[in-house]
């Protein structure tokens, strides 16, 4: 393969990846607003397109032709670059997420996945922990009191949670023996689901640890603090209008579905069957690219649907409960959670 | 059709790969060094901040060129992502202004210009006579073993040669921590 064919599959991948996830945020929004309004008792949007099937497109065309405001006091140069951070961040960490089949290549190259980096999930954390930027800056150079608590509330609560969220992996990747999100893929990919990390893994606390960090990364409910909107007006974007208000939606989005990405990667088998090898495996190059990918969204899709569940059912948590919870119970379980992984696997040699 | 062969096809070409790192880092060089001088330059406590997260990133990918992907990944954590971030939030939580323009001491002036300049001299005069100081070995060393990561390497390193310097510095931290939670308990103590 030349570098010129490399660089045109490259670009192709890239595109159509990116078209992909953009459509699945905006659905994801579609499919929040469906599943909490049913958890309200009410039908959530339902008349444009059938069920309401076309409310992202009407939405989106609605945040273009919005007036832009820029409110005459905000730093403009940062207030500018924050939804741009937000927004990159959320778009590049599915860059070395493989989401399909690592058997399916063009020319020794990986059809499903963008870019095979052999520390994928450090890059994944790296990305996540640039992205506190968008959100800090939002809120400082917006110029207003409502905003800058809401940013500080971000990236205390960030900063704290990605301790719990880091060492919370750390045994994933023990057992894995590799940061290559393939290779931890293939690690638990031999009996379906009992050899998830989350099952047959032991890793259950782990996952428990990942999940509530993961809700506090992504600034989702029960810790949404940083854009409580009963205290703080809308948090951190309470200046911004338009497009980058929606730039900061569509971020928060993305977060859940690269969020959702990594769980699944990690805890739940990525694109391998929950039935291993107890189904005949259809040697059609179709299905064969076809099903791993089915399983991979699927798992994914279960993992937002939880979210939103989430989301309907329980209340905010209280600022100083968040950290408590955060510094004092989460990290210490998650420690002795490695502690309890490296046990174990010194045991079983 | 197989990883291994995409893999040995670009390690095939060595020129052109070679050519690619040196274009890569005299631009990541460069964005560093620009990235720098912004940081002394600007007036704005988070201009400044800003100017060394991107001064620490592109250093990050520095360390990637040089086959150091696991610092390169720990540089972006830990330091653009954890300590610049505190950086940020205590200059956005003091709200500081902009800085004040003075024109310096005049003992900084004369003294201080000459010295600077006399350092640079010796450090450029100690690197360029010392041979391999400015090859960066560093990938050779990291990757000599075959089918052995980065992180493997660098894991037995840190948990056998380098064990004793390793338990030091955590010490160390951990005096900091406890010193910081000495200094914030006294502040709370007094309120009472």
């Amino acid at each position: 393969m030349t570098i010129l064919a490399f660089l045109l599959w490259s670009i192709v991948k890239v595109v159509v990846v990116v078209v992909i996830f953009l459509m699945g945020v905006a659905y994801t929004v579609l499919l929040e607003r469906k599943l909490v309004g049913r958890i309200q008792n009410r039908w959530g949007p339902n008349r444009v397109g059938p069920f309401g099937l076309l409310q992202p497109l009407v939405d989106g065309a609605k945040s273009f032709l919005k007036e832009d405001i820029i409110p005459t006091a905000v730093y403009k140069p940062l207030y500018l670059l924050a939804p741009v951070i937000a927004l990159g961040c959320a778009l590049i960490s599915i860059g070395v997420v493989p989401f399909g089949s690592p058997d399916i290549t063009i020319g020794g190259m990986h059809l499903f996945q963008i870019a095979d980096v052999n520390i994928g999930l450090l890059v994944i954390l790296g990305i996540t922990s640039i992205g506190v930027y968008g959100i800090a800056l939002a809120g400082w150079s917006s110029n207003n009191k409502y905003s800058l608590l809401g940013s500080l509330r971000a990236s205390a609560q960030l900063i704290s949670y990605e301790l719990a969220l880091g060492l919370s992996l750390v045994g994933v990747v023990m057992r894995a023996g590799s940061l290559n999100l393939r290779e931890i893929v293939e690690s638990q990919g031999k009996y379906g689901l009992l050899s998830w990390n989350l099952f047959g893994g032991m890793q259950f606390v782990a996952f428990f640890i990942y999940l509530m960090a993961a809700y506090a990364e992504t600034n989702r409910s029960p810790f949404d603090l940083p854009e409580a909107e009963s205290e703080l007006a809308a948090g951190y974007h309470t200046e911004y209008s338009s497009m980058k208000f929606a730039m900061f939606f569509m971020a928060e989005y993305g977060n859940m579905i690269n969020v959702g990405c990594v769980a699944t990667l990690l805890f739940l088998g990525g694109w391998t069957s929950p039935f291993g090898n107890a189904l005949p495996l259809p040697h059609n190059i179709v299905l064969d690219s076809l099903l791993p990918i089915f399983w991979f969204v699927l798992k994914v899709f279960s993992f937002l649907f939880l979210y939103v569940w989430v989301r309907g059912t329980l209340p905010r948590f209280r600022y100083d409960q968040l950290m408590t919870f955060g510094w004092r119970y989460l990290m210490p379980l998650a420690i002795l959670n490695i502690l309890a992984t490296s046990l174990w696997i010194s045991w079983r040699g | 059709m197989s990883t291994g062969e995409a893999e040995g096809s670009f390690h095939n070409e060595p020129e052109r790969l070679g050519t690619m790192q040196l274009i890569l880092f005299l631009i990541f060089a460069a964005i560093c060094l620009a990235g720098a001088i912004n940081m002394l330059l600007q007036s704005h406590p988070i201009n400044s901040a800003l100017s060394l997260i991107v001064v620490m990133t592109s250093l990050a990918v520095l360390y990637l060129l040089l086959g150091a992907e696991f610092l390169a990944a720990a540089q972006v954590i830990v330091y653009a992502g954890a300590i610049m971030v505190l950086f940020t939030f205590v200059v956005m939580l003091l709200n500081a202004g902009r800085e004040e323009r003075t024109l310096g001491s005049r003992a900084a002036r004369t003294v201080g210009f000459p010295a600077i300049a006399a350092l640079l001299a010796v450090l450029a005069t100690v690197i360029i006579k010392t041979q391999n100081l400015g090859a960066a070995a560093l990938s050779d060393n990291l990757s000599s073993q075959p089918g052995a990561t980065n992180l493997d390497l660098l894991g037995k390193e840190l948990f056998t040669n380098l064990l004793l310097p390793f338990e030091v510095t955590s010490v160390l931290i951990l005096i900091a921590v406890l010193g910081a939670v000495a200094l914030a308990r006294r502040g709370g103590g007094e309120e009472k």
